[in-house]
């Protein structure tokens, strides 16, 4: 069919190229609903004007759009002797209307006419322009259009509407027209009631922000029944709405209770496992984002070939560097102290102290630059809600070190001997166990994996010296409240810390969903002083 | 029994010196000439008042965990509520001298568009109503928090975190400039204290003197705790807090008076640092402020009452001088000093001089436990 039509008006503009045009001498099968249109432009009036208009929209011509622009622009010109109807461009060029094609030489040479518009063409034209995009051969660009109109909810466009809706034959551009369609007929007043009330229940079935302006901007003076469709419809995309916002926020909250729970596994493994308060944690997150920082660097400088993997090969890198220093810690400070958790607490805090000192004698205090890779931008859509792709990949990677670190504890030998050591130290070392080992490779274990923390925070947060010191309460918290000694307990202390704190931020603010959420965890830990998940057992004291 | 006697060699020594720091340092500041060898200069009354101040607040601090085995890392939380309550009675006192002019709202709420003084700043134009909520806001806040806490025998590193977390959010909602005490900007531009300007060089003198003084007299109290009956079942529960309890004494009750009463003590501590240092705003609350009270008490010795005070003192114009000469060490220092006390110096400066001396007393610290047979650290620490 378009091909028929293209070459019949390729035909039509040999014949025009030739001079050769009578009205009423060309075979009805060339006969060109477009020329028929074109024709109205020649005649200057304006009555024929516009009804020229809604014939360049109905037919859909592809050069339709830069004929109407070109009206709107005083750029729209004739030939009233052979009544060639031209374009021509600002820069003086002159292109067929018909076809857009450059014109033949001899027309620029005519004394041309401008078609004339005044305001009434003008707001036709703004209408039938919108109406064009609904014809343009991309789809997609067709969906956009009617989603515009469907905002609009313009009159004037209604018949541009049913006109592609009637040729439209892709299903997702059918069903974006239809509901354009419904939203103007929603407030058209003079349309049948029926086709109202239909249109509302449609407009509903959207369930988006401006099906519900649409469903609120009902005419006064609509039917009662119309009015009752809207109401109606307005209370499932209030419901849906909120269950969509409810979604977002858990899935906010899942993110952040991520970030928790990387943040706060290491001190999982460091205060749970082995009993040591650590409070350099913070800044073994904070190395690890600076090891990334550093990665980053050297990888763009000397191997700029594999740059988008640089952020791969900082997690191992950070794992190592926060590891060594946990290690070295634990042989220098940390071991003469065991059994003796406060004074433990004050020490590592020095050692946080001197580490976030040397950090930023060494980096200055501001800011490091660490960029996202390529294959982390950009965000994914799930029901309605859009995900930043950093954010999914932190709920990923947090669960991944989650599992494998589970998997190291209960399926290794290291695991067996921290597990071992755990539970009873002094029948641990009766059996062979190297105590003291076993104890520096779990805290080097406890710092690497905050190490890896940093990594992944260095991509959601500020790379500066204070950057553990913002995590470690959280940390703390996560843990106590999930119950020390239980990697599983932080899991979910983390995700429902998380959660609760992202729900209750639209409804007390962020600051003050913080405190409440603190104190609620302060009065949690009366009422169960060890955690949702305690380790059962007899210990003395305890 | 002479290991109770009420005040010792190193009690009276402290006395005498505070004594005599609250007479010699106002009289050398007022009545000797500034070219005088022995002047103390204006910027050092106040200077020295916050490190008595920091002293007081060491010394509620050193009564917890000194005697009671509580480490509480909220102590400064406590100590900023007594300083707020200082500062929302002087901010009344400044009237319609305020840059608007507002008799009776501070500049502060004028900004944020306040209609009406709210109801938690009606009587603190009465300096008799704010000395009495410098005492009872941080007694009240301690006296709930530590009746949930010992109730439910949260002990040891959870309860160390938990007034930390209590501090913290403390920190976050002085934050909120809805919470009408200023926001992040705090309480500042002070003017009079009872009638008298607060930057005079006599009213300063006279606060100093009064900071020495309550200084003196929060040691004699603790002091009367400690060697009173109450003092030593805390400090029986202190070394076994299970024996104890066991034996028949409530040991949640003692804990809470012990608590209670360093709360209070430390909020007037906050009451006298904020004339002498014009300022109070919610930094004040921040975790990192607590924890360095906490290697105050633990410089100096803990559960000596005297090392306390002697360790903020120290350790504050240690601070001082650093920050002064080479700011970017102070960390570094403050993080060694915290390292090397705990392991190599336990008992503290007073401790190690009474090591030295041979006077130590036989157990009047038994509880830093020796480190050689350290129990073994089991899943749930055990403090």
């Amino acid at each position: 069919m378009a091909s028929i039509r293209n070459r019949a008006s390729a035909l039509a503009a040999l014949l025009v190229l030739l001079g050769l045009t009578f009205s009423g001498a060309l075979s009805p099968a060339v006969a060109d609903p477009l020329d028929d249109a074109l024709a109205g432009f020649t005649a200057d009036k304006y009555d024929d004007t516009e009804k020229a208009i809604q014939g360049v929209v109905a037919t859909g011509a592809p050069t339709g759009k830069a004929i109407l622009d070109a009206l709107a622009a005083g750029r729209l010109v004739f030939d009233p002797e052979s009544k060639t109807v031209l374009l021509k461009d600002a820069a003086g060029k002159l292109t067929l209307a018909k076809t857009g094609e450059a014109a033949p030489a001899e027309l620029a040479s005519r004394p041309l006419k401008t078609v004339r518009a005044n305001n009434r063409v003008r707001r036709a034209v703004e209408a039938a322009s919108g109406a064009f995009e609904l014809q343009d051969p991309n789809p997609k660009k067709r969906i956009d259009a009617a989603r515009a109109v469907f905002k609009s909810r313009d009159p004037a466009a209604l018949k541009a509407i049913e006109t592609a809706l009637a040729t439209e034959r892709d299903a997702g551009a059918k069903e974006a027209l239809q509901q354009a369609r419904a939203a103007i007929l929603l407030g058209k007043a003079d349309a049948p009631e029926a086709d109202r009330i239909a249109a509302a229940d449609l407009v509903a079935g959207v369930g988006d922000q401006d099906a519900l302006a649409a469903l609120r901007s009902l005419p006064a003076g609509s039917p009662q029944a119309v009015k009752n469709a809207a109401d109606a419809g307005i209370a499932s995309i209030e419901r849906w709405l909120s269950v969509a916002n409810a979604f977002q926020d858990v899935t906010f909250g899942v993110a952040l209770g991520s970030v928790l729970l990387l943040a706060a596994i290491g001190l999982a493994i460091t205060f749970g496992v082995m009993g040591v308060i650590n409070m350099a944690h913070g800044e073994m997150v904070m190395i690890g984002a600076y090891t990334t920082f550093l990665t980053q660097r050297l990888i763009h400088t000397y191997l700029p070939a594999i740059d988008g993997a640089s952020l791969i090969v900082a997690i191992p890198a950070a794992f190592i560097v926060a590891g060594a220093i946990g290690v070295m810690i634990e042989r220098t400070v940390i071991r003469f102290l065991y059994g003796r958790p406060l004074e433990t607490l004050l020490a590592t805090w020095g050692v946080s102290l001197i580490l976030q000192q040397a950090v930023r004698s060494i980096f200055g205090p501001t800011n490091q630059p660490v960029s996202t890779p390529d294959w982390l931008q950009g965000s994914v859509s799930l029901m309605g809600v859009s995900l930043n792709w950093n954010r999914v990949a932190i709920v990923l990677f947090a669960l991944g070190v989650f599992f494998a670190l589970l998997l190291l504890l209960k399926r290794t030998s290291l695991g067996l001997k921290v597990r071992a050591v755990t539970q009873n130290r002094r029948m641990a070392a009766s059996m062979g166990i190297r105590t003291p080992w076993v104890d520096a490779m779990t805290f080097g274990l406890g710092s690497g994996v905050a190490g890896i923390a940093g990594v992944a925070l260095s991509q959601i947060d500020n790379v500066s010296p204070n950057l553990g010191q913002s995590y470690i309460i959280d940390s703390f918290l996560v843990v106590v409240f999930g119950g020390v000694g239980n990697l599983w307990g932080t899991l979910v202390g983390a995700m429902s810390i998380g959660v609760a704190n992202k729900l209750l931020e639209p409804w007390a603010g962020a600051v003050l969903g913080k405190i409440i959420l603190l104190v609620a965890i302060i009065l949690f830990i009366q009422k169960k002083p060890r955690g949702l998940f305690a380790l059962k057992g007899r210990f003395v004291d305890a | 029994m002479s290991r109770y006697r009420f005040l010792d060699t190193a009690g009276l020594i402290f006395l005498a010196v505070v004594l005599a720091m609250a007479v010699l340092i106002p009289a050398s500041n007022l009545l000797l000439s500034p070219d005088h060898p022995l002047h103390v200069p204006d910027y050092l009354v106040p200077l020295l008042g916050k490190y008595l101040a920091f002293a007081m607040l060491a010394l509620a601090l050193d009564l917890v965990w000194g005697y009671c085995g509580i480490l509480s890392l909220g102590h400064g939380a406590f100590f900023a509520l007594g300083g707020y309550a200082m500062g929302m009675y002087l901010m009344r006192q400044i009237g319609p001298r305020g840059v608007y002019g507002n008799p009776v709202l501070p500049d502060f709420m004028v900004f944020l568009n306040y209609k009406e003084l709210p109801w938690f700043w009606l009587g603190f134009d009465q300096f008799w109503f704010a000395a009495i909520m410098v005492v009872l806001v941080p007694g009240a806040l301690a006296f709930c928090f530590g009746w949930l806490a010992f109730r439910s025998r949260v002990t040891g590193v959870y309860l160390s975190i938990i007034t930390q977390a209590l501090t913290f959010a403390l920190m976050l909602a002085f934050f909120r400039n809805d919470m009408g005490f200023g926001g992040n900007n705090g309480m500042t531009d002070f003017k009079d204290i009872l009638g008298f300007p607060v930057q005079a060089q006599g009213t300063r003198a006279t606060l100093f003197a009064l900071t020495a003084l309550a200084l003196c007299g929060a040691y004699l109290l603790s002091r009367w705790v400690v060697t009173s009956k109450l003092g030593k079942v805390v400090v029986a529960v202190r070394d076994a807090e299970s024996r104890t309890r066991f034996i028949g004494y409530r040991v949640e009750n003692y804990k809470l008076v012990v608590f209670t009463l360093s709360a209070m003590l430390a909020g007037i501590a906050g009451a006298l640092y904020v004339p002498q240092v014009g300022i109070i705003n919610p930094s004040e609350f921040a975790p990192a402020n607590s924890i360095e009270a906490v290697i105050w008490v633990a410089v100096g010795g803990r559960g000596t009452l005297v090392g306390a005070a002697l360790g903020a003192f120290l350790v504050n114009a240690g601070k001082t001088w650093f920050t002064g000469v080479m700011p970017e060490f102070w960390l570094f220092a403050l993080g060694a000093l915290f390292i090397l006390t705990t392991l190599l110096m336990p008992k503290g400066i007073v401790g190690a001089v009474s090591d030295l001396l041979g006077l130590r007393r036989k157990s009047e610290l038994p509880s830093v436990p020796p480190a050689a047979p350290a129990p073994p650290p089991a899943a749930a620490p055990a403090e």
